[in-house]
């Protein structure tokens, strides 16, 4: 494949997809102040794997994601991105294992001062060194899967929330990453925008094998596209089974309770 | 008291020559002031106490004495320790470094004023940190500091005249010497007093432009 028209996503076949484990949290403690918010936690997820957690708020959902993007450091434990140590490693190592993962924000966080396009561009050509036109060109594919590719020259603030947080994706696609972390990404969204991210996302889910790990309260969105879905309590995962189990014959009091509070 | 347009007259020539070296004295004052105080706040922000604790003390100290305590220090006591700059360069370097004191705080509150999340976006990305500051924290600092460096901008205009008193003649000087030699004091006076006007007036409707222009 030449690299100037590679697609927006390299595609493997269905059998690639899962060859083994990616992502390996052992024994991760997080602490803040008095309060444990992860306890000794264990959990792994498989290569290609959309994992959805679920939860009631303050249960560690969102501290995980922030773990695995070195957001936060763990108390105690280890994580394992791609059989190389993020956390206990050197700097220079975290830097290159964090290469492997994207991150999408509840608030977006896009850089106001750039445009749209530049905000895409900026990580590949400074971090990854892609030229700026195979950059621009690779940002053009991506604003174009999101819907996106008449606003390129605008800059965030001229955008709804729907289409930064559609520019986020992109963003974060942009920089080719195995793991894929959604952090709340239609929380801070209208009602009518959401609907627009979720099938973004969908799409992705569908058509690329990108391992996703997902926090979100879209529960027919964590039906929809996940492989594994767990539920969190008090920094535990206290049930975890496919979103058919979990959704229609949960085991677990609180996760009963919790989705019925939901749903 | 009595107005004489030929005072005016007479005093124009100095006015020029004192409009060009309070002219000088903002412009590089101002530009000294803006870089070194960019460079005490990023100073500030490394996390050795080695560091930020003698920047925060010598800071502490500039800010806290007069300016033309420094002025007389820098142009009397510098050249003992063999260190001689013509009364100009050492009056604008003396403004700059004084302002540079209150600029420090301003980029502070600019650079803490930008969201967090923008830090772990670029964190996110694997932005480099250099990358971080340069391209994506300190343009919207600035940004947001614009305004406030531009009310420094005026005050330094307005302490121009304490130059002075280490023999540069700006505009203050230029109309206290015509003013001694003439027995003439309304109009030199008068004429810079409008000048001082004129020159906060432009300069903050430059300003007012440039954060248009920064604004989207």
């Amino acid at each position: 494949m030449s690299t100037d028209t590679h697609p927006p996503f390299e595609k493997k076949p269905a059998s690639a997809r899962s060859d083994g484990e990616l992502i390996r949290l052992e024994q991760v403690t997080k602490r803040f102040g008095d309060h444990t918010v992860l306890d000794h936690l264990d959990f792994s997820v498989d290569a290609g794997k959309h994992v959805t957690l679920i939860g009631p708020s303050g249960s560690g959902k969102t501290t995980i994601l922030r773990l695995l993007m070195t957001l936060l450091k763990p108390d105690e434990g280890t994580i394992t991105v791609a059989g190389e140590q993020l956390f206990p490693a050197p700097d220079k190592q975290v830097r290159e294992v964090r290469k492997k993962i994207g991150m999408v924000f509840q608030q977006f966080n896009l850089f106001p001062n750039m445009t749209v396009l530049r905000n895409i561009t900026e990580a590949p050509v400074t971090v990854l060194g892609m030229s700026k036109d195979a950059a621009e060109e690779r940002a053009r594919e991506l604003l174009e899967m999101v819907g996106l590719t008449e606003h390129l020259d605008k800059h965030p603030g001229q955008l709804s929330g729907g289409q930064q947080q559609r520019v986020a994706i992109a963003r974060a696609l942009a920089m080719r990453p195995q793991v894929l972390l959604l952090d709340e990404v239609t929380s801070a969204l209208d009602p009518e925008l959401v609907a627009g991210v979720l099938d973004v996302l969908r799409d992705i889910a569908r058509s690329t094998d990108i391992t996703m790990l997902c926090v979100t309260h879209e529960m027919n969105f964590a039906r929809d596209i996940s492989d594994q879905v767990l539920m969190f309590d008090s920094g535990r995962i206290i049930e975890a089974g496919s979103p058919e189990k979990i959704f229609s014959e949960p085991e677990h009091d609180r996760t009963r309770e919790f989705l019925s509070a939901v749903l | 008291m009595t107005w004489e347009w030929s005072a005016v007259a007479d005093f124009m020539p100095h006015f020029w020559d004192g409009l060009i070296v309070t002219l000088q004295a903002l412009v590089l004052g101002s530009l000294i002031s803006f870089v070194l105080g960019l460079a005490w706040a990023l100073l500030m922000r490394l996390p050795t106490r080695w560091v930020t604790w003698p920047v925060g003390a010598v800071t502490e100290f500039i800010r806290n004495t007069p300016l033309l305590v420094q002025l007389f220090f820098l142009f009397y006591v510098l050249p003992e320790w063999g260190l001689t700059f013509s009364a100009l360069t050492t009056g604008v370097f003396a403004i700059g470094l004084h302002y540079s004191t209150y600029t420090m705080q301003v980029y502070r509150a600019g650079i803490e004023a930008v969201p967090v999340g923008q830090w772990e976006a670029a964190t996110a990305l694997n932005l480099p940190l250099r990358r971080t500051w340069t391209a994506v924290i300190l343009p919207q600092a600035v940004r947001r500091v614009v305004p406030a460096l531009g009310n420094y901008v005026i005050s330094m205009l307005k302490d121009t005249p304490m130059l002075m008193a280490i023999t540069v003649l700006e505009m203050l000087g230029e109309a206290r010497l015509f003013s001694q030699q003439h027995f003439q004091f309304t109009e030199p006076l008068t004429v810079i007093g409008f000048a001082f006007i004129v020159i906060s007036y432009l300069a903050s409707l430059a300003l007012r432009a440039l954060e248009r222009r920064l604004v989207h």
